[in-house]
């Protein structure tokens, strides 16, 4: 606690004490008048011309999209199957999102710091594991053994970006822990340039094309509606790996000492915590996420490219915000809130604007959002006001 | 037991303790009183391993301990309950006692110590699936004391376990104290309340400006002239 950060608030009552029936009402009255005076007053105080912009800007965002809503599904042009299948689409590139901002949320959590590198931790596995890939491809295992094959890749792509993780935090990161906290951000961007410049160079800068999985392609029917295979595949897959995450570190020692760590380390360390193992192992954990996200990412774009972790890394970092930085379960539901809002909501809000290409502009609704959030709710959808736990 | 030798301890450029000596024996209630700013939470804190001293020797039963990071210390035998509390406000009162049991793996020893911190605070039991954060202030320092028990400490330092708590609390809080004692349980105990920190000590030392001045009985400290007048409000 800060000394002298409690601040006593006095507010003196000045009406008269009442001592009839009719002057008890009028009391009444004339206090009911002089708070609604003073709750404007105050408001007006309170209120500065940013502020009204700023809610005007809202305001008329809002009416947008009621508006561009309204006109397309007016207009009628998407059956109730193109709705379908962008809520499908998004969802399993939401769960894509959900999976990297758990790293980003993870590690903010237990260091109060951005990792902006773990795009690149995202990046590092699946193109790694394309050589894996493209080897079995070749050699038609792929073909053979599709399941088989595909742990492995899974296998390969966790455990390179979990290596990566590590090494960030024990190279970049550890030697910072009580630098001013500008510093690490600045240490993460300059990490995030040099991993991708040395993948380019290491694998090339070419895109390279994720080999297909023959059992993933085709679609399945449920009556009416079919899904494509593998983006049924990507959202089970992200699921489970989600749902086993959040078990982790709800039931296990070491998950909830490192919710003990997020929460005060110094107390931590005197219960016996090893602080540094519980930093790394969130790294570890967030790799993990992002390796696998990284292959379903492949699976669903079939390509690998050295910038390819820039994009999602932003997005699932707007994601993490979106729910709540810090909140783990705010940065599954942020993810899957992203991915559906940037999948249906070009159609739907900008279609009946008139729009040549609604969906171009899928990234600028994203990071429309990311902006909206921060004015409006910093703390995110879940998170709690960091100032009240400081304090 | 413990043994404190002449430790000098820095934050920044400000010394902190100059050359604070103490040793608690197994068994003892050792209470360490001064005004505020005097060093005591500093040689908490040192002991504990979360400041590394600049000169000076800090053992246990013969073995320094300067060297180990502030959770082996734990593993060695020295627990703290800090100042404040510090429980884990978003962990439940359960999980909060499972940490004190981090770096025991022992089950059998951590449910009987379970069951020892549920005898002596009956009312952390009916909370165990409360979060920590919503429990009230003597709550909350029966789950602190709690939590450092599960750690099987052989050395309990207590800091400020009064502060901010009322005074019928005070008393059970002291309550306990003597329980712990009478269990056998050492402690080296900090307070701002020398009164009540003087009745439930075997002895104590008294802090100043980062200096050992005194050290005595807690009977002998009790009758003191310039204990009474300093820091028990007598004239």
């Amino acid at each position: 606690m800060i000394p002298g950060s409690t601040r006593m608030v006095f507010l003196p009552d000045p009406r008269p004490m009442p001592s009839n029936f009719f002057s008890t009402v009028k009391t009444i009255y004339e206090a009911t008048l002089e708070d609604g005076f003073s709750m404007w007053k105050r408001m007006k105080e309170r209120m500065t011309p940013t502020d009204i912009v700023m809610w005007l800007i809202g305001g008329g965002m809002l009416a947008l999209i009621i508006w561009g809503s309204t006109a397309t599904l007016i207009a009628g042009r998407y059956t109730a199957h193109h709705w379908f299948d962008f809520m499908v689409f998004g969802l399993a590139q939401g769960s894509i999102y959900a999976l990297i901002a758990m790293g980003y949320t993870m590690v903010y959590g237990i260091l109060r710091m951005i990792n902006f590198a773990h795009s690149e931790v995202f990046m590092s596995g699946p193109y790694t594991a394309y050589f894996v890939a493209a080897f079995f491809y070749s050699s038609g295992f792929l073909d053979q053994q599709p399941i088989i094959s595909l742990l492995a890749i899974f296998l390969v792509s966790m455990s390179v970006s979990t290596l990566i993780a590590v090494l960030l935090e024990r190279i970049a990161y550890r030697p910072l822990r009580n630098a001013p906290r500008l510093v690490p951000l600045i240490t993460a961007i300059g990490a995030s340039f040099f991993l991708q410049y040395t993948f380019r160079g290491l694998y090339g800068s070419g895109f390279q094309a994720y080999p297909v999985v023959k059992i993933l392609e085709g679609e399945w029917a449920f009556w009416d509606f079919r899904i494509l295979k593998f983006q049924a595949v990507v959202i089970v897959a992200a699921a489970l790996l989600m749902a086993a995450l959040y078990t982790f570190i709800q039931r296990t020692r070491v998950g909830k000492a490192i919710r003990a760590v997020s929460e005060d380390k110094e107390a931590s360390s005197l219960m016996g915590i090893d602080i540094d193992r519980m930093i790394v192992t969130t790294f570890v954990i967030g790799g993990m996420a992002a390796g696998a996200a990284g292959v379903l990412y492949a699976l669903m774009f079939k390509q690998v490219h050295f910038s390819m972790g820039f994009i999602p890394g932003i997005k699932a970092f707007t994601a993490a915000v979106l729910g709540g930085i810090g909140n783990i379960p705010g940065a599954m539901l942020g993810g899957i809130f992203l991915g559906l809002v940037e999948s249906v909501g070009p159609s739907l809000f900008l279609d009946g604007l008139g729009i040549v290409a609604p969906y171009q502009l899928k990234d600028a609704i994203a990071f429309t959002m990311l902006v909206l959030v921060l004015i409006f709710r910093p703390t995110g959808i879940l998170g709690e006001k960091l100032a009240v736990k400081k304090a | 037991m413990l043994e404190v030798e002449n430790i000098h301890a820095y934050y920044g450029h400000i010394h902190a303790l100059k050359e604070v000596s103490l040793t608690v024996e197994k068994g003892e209630i050792v209470t360490l009183i001064g005004a505020n700013g005097a060093g005591k939470s500093t040689t908490l804190k040192t002991i504990s391993g979360l400041l590394r001293p600049r000169k000076g020797s800090i053992r246990l039963d013969g073995e320094d301990l300067i060297r180990y990071a502030p959770h082996e210390i734990v593993v060695k035998g020295i627990v703290q309950v800090p100042e404040g509390r510090r429980i884990f406000g978003r962990l439940t009162v359960m999980e909060n006692l499972e940490m004190g049991a981090f770096s025991c793996p022992d089950r059998r020893l951590n449910s009987a110590n379970l069951e020892r911190v549920f005898n002596l605070f009956p009312r952390l039991e009916e909370r165990r699936n409360q979060v920590g954060g919503t429990l009230s202030g003597g709550e909350q320092q029966m789950l602190a004391t709690g939590r450092a028990l599960m750690a099987n400490p052989r050395v309990l330092l207590m800091d400020e376990p009064s502060m901010g708590l009322a005074p019928v609390l005070v008393d059970s809080i002291f309550d306990t104290i003597r329980q712990l004692h009478a269990s056998g349980t050492t402690i080296l105990l900090v307070e701002q309340n020398a009164r009540m920190a003087l009745q439930v000590a075997t002895r104590g030392y008294v802090l100043q400006t980062g200096t050992v001045v005194l050290s005595d009985t807690a009977e002998n400290l009790r009758r003191n002239e310039m204990v009474r007048q300093a820091y028990l409000g007598e004239s």
